[in-house]
């Protein structure tokens, strides 16, 4: 930081708009993608586990060393499997979140009363539909707790990817401004971070409450 | 795949280890105490703050709601956030240690907060009502009802915190502050992907131990009756939950 530079300067926000546009586009990108895909695998999991009680021990295990393996560390012993590509970040990111996916979604369906379950059978439901109709509805509050953390979490760890040359907002955290001494692009790159996590978690909230509106209904 | 042959071969070698200037040991070494260091602090500042408002339930809307947007910055962020402020106030001296000791404690008091007022919250008030009637006073009351009960919760937030900071220590090394991630961090810079490899292996299994350390203080400190199958997961249900029950 050369002398009497301050913390934030304006100028250099509104001449690299573009720059920070491009950059947030990449992060809400990788965001959406790891959480997408880690939603898939860890429902796909969890279905395994509820059919399969025995694989649940397991699955907890391995979800939980990989969760606390430093996010850097991560990405590094990926590239020897997949380069220095994008895949990297997302298959690493994807890993973080299977943990808190996996376990939230076991915990919701196992939250499901037994009542209900009965209700739904002596009504003539049948497993599938039962599950979709009446189990997963059921279960939808804890589902969706499970991926706003998931989703928060991971807006944080996108920033680490900038190491391994991808980026998002840890490209103006690191790149251009921790290696530079230049705050502006760093604060730039941490609020952004913060709304950008504020603002996912308040529409996820949100999705939850218009789809489950009978919680709402109960509590007025 | 070879990589990983180049990374255990950079580790094997003892020349690579005993470097006074850019060693293993010494990393290792600034690693360590650096999270050590961290924690520390963390504690000493969380843990109070966290029984206070649990057991008096005052002010904890508004500790939790700054600790739930600390977690929204980014662990890199932190330490952006804290080195040009210690960079203006102490000139050289504010890179190294002291910004990384000041992010790595900024990171790891979430999770210490929220748990501990969680754990505190989530005690049966008949029980606290017991101790009242029994003539406890209330230090009496949270030392020997209230945390005894909610020590699981207590020490799972202990471990996040732990384990979250052996992770971002690697990150330190932006803002001079060493550590493992230092192999890392050059490494990639200068393409020299054997130490970076073999740095990546030893900080996650530094970060592994240090979850299994901190696991295996959790279940002999829970008595049997109270430890459930939760005794393994980093991310209890109750530290997931805000004030009103409402789950994040």
């Amino acid at each position: 930081m050369s002398e009497g530079e301050p913390f934030i300067r304006f100028d250099w926000i509104v001449d690299n708009l573009d720059e920070i546009a491009q950059r947030l586009g990449e992060h809400v990108l990788m965001v959406v993608a790891s959480v997408a895909v880690g939603f898939v695998i860890s429902f796909g999991l969890a279905i395994v586990a509820r059919r399969y009680p025995r694989t649940h021990g397991t699955i907890l295990a391995v979800t939980g060393t990989i969760y606390a393996i430093p996010s850097l560390a991560l990405f590094v012993l990926l590239i020897p499997l997949t380069g220095l590509t994008v895949a990297t970040g997302i298959v690493a990111l994807v890993l973080y979140t299977l943990l808190i996916l996996f376990r939230n979604i076991v915990t919701a369906l196992e939250g499901v009363p037994p009542d209900v379950i009965e209700a739904a059978n002596g009504m003539g439901y049948g497993a599938a539909q039962r599950f979709w109709r009446v189990e997963l509805p059921i279960a939808l509050p804890i589902v969706v707790a499970g991926l706003r953390i998931a989703t928060v979490t991971t807006i944080g760890l996108v920033t680490v990817t900038t190491f391994i040359g991808l980026g998002g907002l840890g490209y103006l955290i690191i790149n251009s401004g921790t290696r530079r001494f230049f705050p502006t692009s760093i604060y730039v790159g941490v609020l952004l971070c913060v709304v950008l996590a504020v603002l996912a978690d308040l529409a996820l909230l949100w999705i939850q409450r218009r789809l489950t509106p009978w919680a709402r209904a109960r509590q007025a | 795949m070879e990589l990983f042959g180049e990374g255990i071969a950079w580790l094997s070698d003892p020349a690579n280890w005993t470097d006074p200037r850019n060693g293993i040991v010494l990393r290792l070494w600034e690693h360590v105490s650096l999270s050590v260091a961290s924690l520390l602090v963390a504690g000493l500042i969380a843990l109070p703050l966290g029984l206070w408002i649990g057991h008096t339930g005052r002010g904890a809307a508004a500790v939790i709601a700054i600790a739930n947007i600390g977690r929204a910055v980014p662990s890199v962020g932190w330490l952006g956030i804290v080195f040009p402020i210690t960079l203006a106030l102490f000139g050289r001296g504010g890179l190294g240690f002291l910004p990384s000791l000041i992010a790595l404690v900024a990171l790891a008091i979430p999770p210490m907060v929220t748990n501990t007022y969680a754990g505190l919250r989530e005690v049966d008030r008949d029980l606290v009502e017991a101790g009242r009637g029994m003539g406890m006073r209330e230090m009496e009351l949270l030392r020997r009802v209230e945390v005894p009960v909610a020590l699981p919760v207590i020490l799972a937030g202990i471990r996040v915190s732990a384990v979250q900071t052996v992770a971002t220590a690697t990150l330190a090394s932006i803002v001079g502050g060493g550590t493992l991630g230092e192999f890392i961090v050059q490494g990639i810079l200068v393409r020299a992907l054997d130490r970076v490899v073999g740095a990546a292996i030893l900080v996650a299994i530094l970060a592994i131990l240090t979850e299994l350390l901190f696991s295996a203080i959790q279940r002999r400190a829970i008595s049997p009756g109270l430890s459930g199958r939760s005794a393994w997961s980093p991310m209890e249900p109750a530290q997931m939950s805000r004030p009103g029950g409402e789950l994040v």
